[in-house]
């Protein structure tokens, strides 16, 4: 168990500067950085086999769409999926989410249907859904969060009644929280709805059995766990992705097209119109075995012992002047830290910090919703990923210090 | 942190911490217009009152932000507070000379650059006072839509006014 000490040597960003200091990047809920073996199997791809795939019958082409097949099936075994054929290929996960609403939602969701989504989703998993409302006249029923950060699940019975689908996140992009997704799961199933599950960021940070979980959609992004930009993933269990219709339309997606009409293409490529993003699946590939040979256990391991550091090491080090938001407990939560420091504005710590080579996120992280239950127009937010040690957390403690000097009255 | 003062000017944390013309003016007589900068989450709700003869006679400010768009309302406020509807306008003009011809020169659109040009003009004309210290924001470019999101939102309160006549 435990990671490898010289793991941030293996990231070369991780080894600049920013403003002659060493770059402590802290905003890997955003983006991640990406490893020497993800950066050189998208190279390699590039220069050895790049051909379009599914089409070509000489040998590149082949191997392009091997590459592509097999990242596949490497993202399935890595979610647990019983069939690689239910993971879809997108450009990211808002636009898998986008994909659930405009395939399944235009086919399964009415007027006067329900849904049921959470107050701490990002945009990604809140507007898709208000543009399906507005087209529709479905209603949106939100699970309030409590101030300690959890969803306060206590009138789900209720709220859950009648819907059609649950969609939530299973851990929070501001507070960290990790959701009991399990139960959701087996509330909506017993109503008689299918639950969806944003995982951008959960399955970075944790082992994700979507079989273990027993859900019927999840949505994630290949760039917050060390893949590159551009790729996405949406899985579903196939009987649905068998029934859904498609989403874009073009080539690759269809059997025949006729001046008549068109076939579509079994799944999942009939949810995958155009050249997909090969370079790009190979890389989340790469990616995934980078993360698998380091173990998502150990991975968890080292991400909550350093949440317990962070959480320490803030209140120490800065006392009444710093809140942070989200479950206390290290147990409870990822590494995401939002926090108010006294009398400075978010915006304002992000400046500072940056000049320490600190990089932390300041606004409304995509959860505007949250914020305002949370009563706070914006907030400064750290976190953490594999890459990350207590010196990075030193270095974020030392410069709000500085920062809180610096603006105090 | 030396290079932090040349944005966090000593003039610019008194504005801040101590903001002139903070409050509300009941609308109408008053207009009211809100400017939000949706990157951060800044806000600035601008109450302005003009008179009869064109000139500003009561400016209010509310909203709130990081330092550089609070401080920044605060000192519009103080230097239009008196001026007429024209005045306003030509130190609207001239502030915005003063951030957009940086923009131009870090690389900002060719368009912008030209209104720099045209604004660069009037800066030389008009005297900023106090203004002057949100000129090391345009180090940090990021930052320039803070220190204009209260003209922008001024802009909008005289043009209302303007059609309230």
């Amino acid at each position: 168990m435990g990671l490898p000490a010289d793991l941030k040597s293996r990231f070369p960003l991780l080894q600049r500067t920013v403003h002659d200091q060493p770059i402590r990047y802290l905003d890997s809920a955003n983006t991640s950085q990406k490893p020497q073996a993800v950066i050189d199997a998208m190279s390699r791809y590039y220069e050895t086999i790049n051909a379009n795939v599914h089409r070509g019958s000489y040998e590149i082409a082949v191997q392009a769409t091997d590459a592509l097949e097999n990242a596949r099936a490497k993202i399935a075994r890595f979610i647990n999926a019983p069939d690689p054929r239910e993971v879809v290929f997108t450009k990211n996960a808002t636009e898998a989410m986008n994909l659930l609403a405009r395939a399944w939602g235009s086919a399964n969701l009415g007027a006067g249907d329900a849904m049921l989504i959470s107050e701490m989703e990002h945009h990604a998993n809140i507007v898709p859904w208000h543009m399906l409302a507005a087209e529709r006249g479905i209603e949106l029923r939100w699970i309030p969060v409590r101030p300690d950060g959890h969803l306060d699940l206590t009138e789900l019975d209720r709220l859950i009644d009648g819907v059609k689908l649950v969609s939530v996140t299973a851990m929070s992009n501001v507070l960290g929280t990790l959701n009991d997704v399990r139960r959701l799961a087996d509330a909506a199933h017993a109503h008689g709805a299918l639950i969806a599950v944003d995982g951008s960021q959960f399955v970075p940070h944790r082992a994700t059995d979507v079989q273990g979980m027993d859900i019927d959609f999840l949505a994630f992004t290949g760039h917050k766990l060390l893949g590159p930009t551009g790729i996405g993933v949406l899985w579903a269990r196939s009987e649905i992705l068998e029934a859904m219709p498609p989403f874009l339309g073009g080539g690759e997606m269809i059997l025949s097209v006729t001046k008549e009409g068109f076939t579509t293409n079994e799944i999942p490529w009939k949810f995958e119109a155009g050249t997909p993003m090969v370079a790009e699946a190979v890389g989340l590939g790469a990616a995934v075995d980078f993360l698998t040979d380091l173990g998502m256990e150990a991975i968890q391991q080292h991400e909550t012992e350093l949440t317990a550091y962070t959480l320490r090491t803030l209140n120490e080090r800065l006392g009444e002047r710093i809140t942070i938001h989200g479950p206390s407990e290290p147990g409870q939560r990822g590494a995401v830290f939002s926090f108010v420091l006294e009398a400075v504005h978010p915006h304002d710590i992000a400046q500072v910090l940056d000049q320490s080579g600190v990089c932390v996120r300041a606004g409304h992280h995509c959860a505007k919703p949250l914020l305002s239950t949370l009563g706070i127009p914006a907030s400064t937010r750290a976190s953490l990923y594999v890459y990350n040690d207590e010196s990075d957390i030193d270095a974020l403690a030392e410069a709000l210090d500085a920062c809180s000097d610096y603006f105090a009255l | 942190m030396s290079s932090l003062d040349d944005l966090y000017r000593e003039v610019i944390l008194d504005h801040y911490r101590s903001p002139r013309n903070r409050g509300e003016l009941p609308a109408p007589p008053a207009v009211r217009t809100e400017g939000f900068n949706p990157l951060c989450g800044d806000e600035v709700v601008v109450y302005l009152q003009v008179n009869d003869e064109g000139t500003i006679d009561a400016i209010a400010i509310g909203g709130q932000g990081c330092s550089i768009s609070q401080s920044s309302a605060s000192m519009m406020s103080a230097a239009v507070k008196g001026k007429t509807v024209a005045e306003a306008r030509q130190l609207i003009r001239a502030f915005k000379g003063l951030m957009s011809i940086h923009e131009g020169e870090i690389g900002g659109d060719g368009s912008e650059a030209e209104q720099g040009i045209a604004a660069e003009a009037e800066t030389a004309t008009v005297a900023l006072g106090d203004l002057e210290a949100l000129k090391g924001v345009v180090k940090f470019p990021v930052r320039i839509k803070c220190a204009t999101l209260s003209w922008n939102t001024l802009d909008q309160a005289l043009t209302e006014a303007d059609s309230q006549d």
